[in-house]
């Protein structure tokens, strides 16, 4: 199995910077060498939940709080948590995948709702706790395995 | 948010001229979108063969340049790298959107 030590990444909690914050996480994955697919999954999970917490638990603070992105690797494949002091989930819990209803005109069809989706459809395990004032939301990938 | 556009047999083709098309750059891709292909009637292929990484805010732009052609105009798309196909097989927007491998392959379809 290849050897990732554990890793963790800041960023500040605005959209461009979950750009650099994403290149900055998939270039700490590298040992990892994972195939085109997979890298995609990694990327597409963490890019979906990085974006959930600028746009909801940032949404009044971006330019003031950080977000951090924590990884490691292990048998069953990738750790990732995504830590934020940003508002809580309003209900306590990450929010189901509720599949996209593609079955309605043109003019309804869903411009947004896939984040949560995508997120569950690829992770194998979605956890969220508040750890004081913080949002940790865990995250298990099965690449690199 | 780079992108060019072309016209061949009564299509117009919008190449993206960009790596990614994430929650950054979605609403600009959107407004961008509208001035290119405003005034026009021909269907727009969407060539993607620049693009390797798209998000959720990337496809709903992509889905509200469809609905803003609609009804009189269609899109079409082409050239989805393997992460962005992911997307669309992932949230089924494939079934939504006619999808090519290529545009010399959307345009051999369409034309016949």
């Amino acid at each position: 199995m290849p050897e990732l030590l554990p890793f963790a990444v800041s960023l500040k909690g605005t959209e461009n910077a979950v750009r650099d914050g994403l290149a900055q996480a998939m270039a700490c994955l590298a040992p990892l060498h994972l195939n085109t697919d997979d890298a995609g999954t990694v990327e597409l999970v963490l890019a979906e939940a990085l974006n959930n917490v600028v746009e909801h638990a940032l949404a009044s603070t971006p330019e003031l709080t950080a977000i951090e992105i924590r990884g490691s690797h292990g048998a069953d494949g990738l750790h990732i948590t995504v830590i934020d002091c940003g508002a809580p989930m309003p209900d306590g819990t990450a929010p189901l995948a509720k599949t996209p209803n593609l079955d309605v005109e043109t003019h309804d069809m869903p411009e947004g709702g896939f984040g949560w989706y995508l997120i569950h459809t690829l992770a194998t395990d979605v956890k969220y706790s508040r750890v004081g004032a913080a949002n940790h939301l865990s995250l298990q990938l099965p690449v690199g395995v | 948010m780079e992108l060019t556009s072309s016209t061949e047999h009564g299509l117009q083709i919008v190449t993206v001229q960009e790596p990614r098309i994430d929650a950054a750059v979605a609403l600009a891709f959107k407004d961008r979108m509208r001035d290119t292909t405003e005034g026009g009637i021909d269907t727009v292929v969407l060539d993607l063969n620049h693009v390797q990484f798209i998000d959720s805010s990337g496809l709903g732009a992509i889905v509200a340049a469809m609905k803003n052609l609609a009804p009189d105009r269609k899109l079409i798309l082409a050239g989805l790298t393997p992460t962005v196909d992911k997307v669309f097989r992932l949230t089924r927007m494939d079934s939504v959107f006619g999808v090519f491998p290529t545009v010399e392959a959307a345009l051999t379809k369409l034309r016949a």
